[in-house]
């Protein structure tokens, strides 16, 4: 399928496996938290690289020692009124330094790529995905924050 | 007041043109309903029983005499001519038209306003004292502490999908004129035993169906922490607030759920990582707050003697100043409430003519600034007291200047079924009831200060739960019926009203308030306020007179 990731569309070809899918495939795939923990001995052997799904429920702390395992980390809105994950997108930038993707999956509007964004989250799984050409233009809603954000660590106070 | 720099202006105007798409795009049918909906209300746009209506920003209550004439025009050619004030200082019109809305937000933009976070599950607009800048009882002016806290709050990209509305208030000293024991943070500038100033932190207050009052979270908070705590509660709140149940949300529920100890020590957890990289320095607080110096007044304004010789020649004039005049901390200033509360107007109503004239008014004689109030009122917050006789006169011929500030037709009280959607029962003729019956200024005087707060549903926005005397109206099998407490207080003595018994048909709202009054006449000592009587005598004695009959 294609999605948005540092904001260019393109092809993607992780698979999210679900919990039931008793065998690994193949290639790029990614597994809940719940199977990490229970399987990582055999995933760490999977030829081809692992991803993460978290959700807001998630303890996030305790998987921090493995996140140098994951090459893509998914969050995922179960709804677009969850904001939960925007929290751990800028804990995984900001505090534990993770440098791969983070990509948002599930219920997202394209007006929330720009907060998203702000937050730490560089790649976007939309369920409308014929959308994409529009939703990017949502990127450059506006060209400042007053925030500390992820994409400009100084607070625009020190700036102006 | 502050003013906006390049890039404030430009934040605004690029909140204007995205929402005018996704007004676009929502008339175009490529957004269904319910995603528009969170769209719309953090541009402060509700649907209600027979119009849109548009919550537009006042931060911290302040208004230059521009903004209010834009204001006043604004309701002109979008609405019909007249604006509401709310508790939490903001306006509403009631009858903007959807498709119009990106227009209407342009306007304000051109004056640098904003309907941004006025609504939905975000931090809104923060508010204060509408006496801040002036009370000579203030430790310090808490309005470029709100400046600082509107701007970290705008578009904050972390916290606009929280698991429910989130609200601040700052006040600069003891005097609570700003509810903010009943806001998800409430912060009051102290002082400590070394003799700096910093932040009283509260946090966990709110009202609608399970009122609570703030509990103090930190004593005290250094001011260049401010953001970074703020960001530390938000953040803590972000994940563990709850989002299965929207009654449940509120950060008074997870302050509840887990104690204040234990949420202390997550904030406190929380802060320690980001302190440093939110720290503000002494240039950018001072930076706000050279928007907020004092002006030039005038050292002669207390040689005036008329303001003394119009008293006594004016009962009426008089009757104004005892009522809806305060003390200002430079001598000869006065500080002039403006009630929105007349016999003539539902509570917080102004229209678009009164408004041009408020705006000129305070070009005149109060140096161009207009302020909103908590309790649904204007103030002109620097007037001359020699100039106070000339104000009176115009306020008067404009039906401005109802003489009732803090007496019981001062009310606060909710749209209600007449407009809202959410309401049980109505609330704007029962305060007109009230207020029809209780038309004798002088009997009003006697009485004292009387707090009336009147909501149409549990949803409580009009703070029932903190009235002197509280009105809930209820739905009982499609019947208006009204639920009475007493007791309560929004102020620095907060508490929340007791129930006084079985809710109250319709009809005998009027009479109830009517013997709550005879059997606190018949108790009071002296002078004694309403409140002192009900918290010492307690509820029994009004219960046992209003339910006598049956």
């Amino acid at each position: 399928m294609q999605i948005i990731k540092d904001r260019k569309i393109v092809e993607d070809n992780w698979l999210h496996l679900d919990d039931e899918a008793a065998d690994l495939v193949l290639g790029d795939v990614t597994v809940t938290l719940e199977r990490w923990q229970a399987e990582h001995e055999s995933l760490l052997k999977h030829d081809g690289s692992l991803g993460i799904r978290l959700s807001g429920d998630d303890p996030i702390e305790e998987m921090v020692p493995d996140l140098d395992k994951f090459k893509l980390i998914v969050l995922i809105f179960p709804a677009f009124t969850d904001g939960r994950c925007y929290s751990f997108a800028r804990l995984l930038r900001d505090r534990y330094d993770y440098k791969g993707e983070i990509r948002a999956q599930g219920d997202i509007l394209h007006d929330q790529l720009f907060y998203m964004t702000q937050c730490g989250i560089n790649s976007f799984e939309m369920a409308n995905s014929h959308r994409l050409v529009e939703a990017m233009a949502a990127f450059d809603d506006f060209s400042e924050s007053y925030q500390t954000t992820v994409l400009k660590p100084d607070p625009l106070y020190r700036r102006r | 007041m502050y003013q906006y720099d390049n890039y404030d202006q430009a934040m605004v105007d690029q909140r204007v043109a995205q929402y005018r798409d996704q007004t676009r795009r929502f008339l175009a049918g490529e957004l269904t309903e319910e995603q528009f909906r969170p769209l719309r209300l953090m541009n402060g746009l509700y649907v209600q029983i027979h119009a849109p209506m548009l919550r537009v920003a006042i931060p911290y209550g302040l208004m230059s005499s521009r903004q209010v004439r834009k204001i006043a025009d604004i309701s002109r050619r979008y609405d019909k001519g007249y604006v509401h004030f709310t508790t939490r200082t903001n306006f509403q019109l009631n009858w903007p038209a959807l498709e119009t809305v990106p227009d209407i937000l342009a306007e304000l933009a051109s004056v640098q306003m904003h309907a941004i976070q006025s609504s939905g599950n975000c931090i809104r607009n923060t508010t204060s004292d509408q006496l801040a800048g002036i009370n000579a009882n203030e430790i310090e002016d808490p309005r470029p502490w709100c400046e600082i806290i509107r701007q970290w709050s705008t578009f904050h990209p972390e916290f606009a999908y929280l698991p429910r509305k989130f609200k601040i208030a700052v006040i600069g000293g003891k005097e609570d004129r700003a509810a903010t024991k009943l806001h998800d943070i409430g912060l009051h500038l102290v002082k400590n035993n070394e003799g700096e100033v910093g932040f009283e932190v509260l946090v966990g207050g709110g009202l609608g169906r399970t009122p609570i009052l703030g509990q103090q979270i930190r004593p005290f908070l250094e001011k260049k922490d401010l953001l970074s705590y703020l960001e530390a509660i938000l953040r803590v709140y972000n994940r563990l607030g709850r989002r299965d149940n929207k009654y449940k949300a509120r950060i008074k529920i997870t302050v509840r759920e887990h104690g204040i100890n234990h949420i202390r020590e997550l904030v406190e957890a929380e802060w320690v990582h980001i302190r440093e990289q939110l720290e503000l320095d002494d240039k950018e607080i001072e930076r706000v707050k050279k928007h907020f110096t004092e002006p030039d007044y005038d050292g002669t304004a207390s040689d005036d003697e008329s303001f003394e010789k119009m008293q006594a020649e004016d009962a009426d004039f008089a009757a104004w100043v005892k009522q809806n005049i305060v003390e200002h901390k430079v001598a000869g200033y006065k500080a002039a409430y403006i009630s929105l509360k007349s016999p003539t107007a539902p509570p917080g109503d102004v229209s678009a003519e009164q408004l041009d004239i408020i705006a000129d008014l305070a070009d005149e004689f109060s140096l161009g600034e207009v302020r909103s109030t908590h309790n649904q009122n204007l103030l002109l917050s620097d007037v001359k007291q020699g100039d106070l006789y000339a104000l009176w006169c115009q306020l008067k011929s404009n039906n401005l200047a109802t003489a009732n500030i803090n007496t019981l037709t001062d009310m606060i009280c909710c749209p209600g079924l007449d407009f809202c959607g959410l309401a049980n029962a109505t609330s704007i003729p029962l305060a007109k009831e009230i207020t029809d019956r209780f038309d004798d200024l002088d009997y009003l005087y006697d009485l004292g200060d009387i707090k009336i707060k009147m909501s149409g549903c549990m949803n409580g926005c009009a703070h029932q739960s903190v009235g002197h005397i509280g009105i809930l109206g209820v739905d009982k099998k499609g019947e208006e019926w009204y639920q009475f407490t007493l007791g309560g207080s929004s102020e620095e003595d907060a508490s929340l009203g007791q129930r006084l018994g079985r809710a109250i048909p319709k009809d005998k709202v009027l009479e109830t308030v009517e013997t709550l009054i005879d059997v606190f006449k018949d108790l009071r000592h002296d002078d004694e306020l309403f409140l002192s009587t009900v918290r010492r005598v307690g509820v029994d004695p009004f219960k046992e007179r209003v339910y006598a009959d049956n």
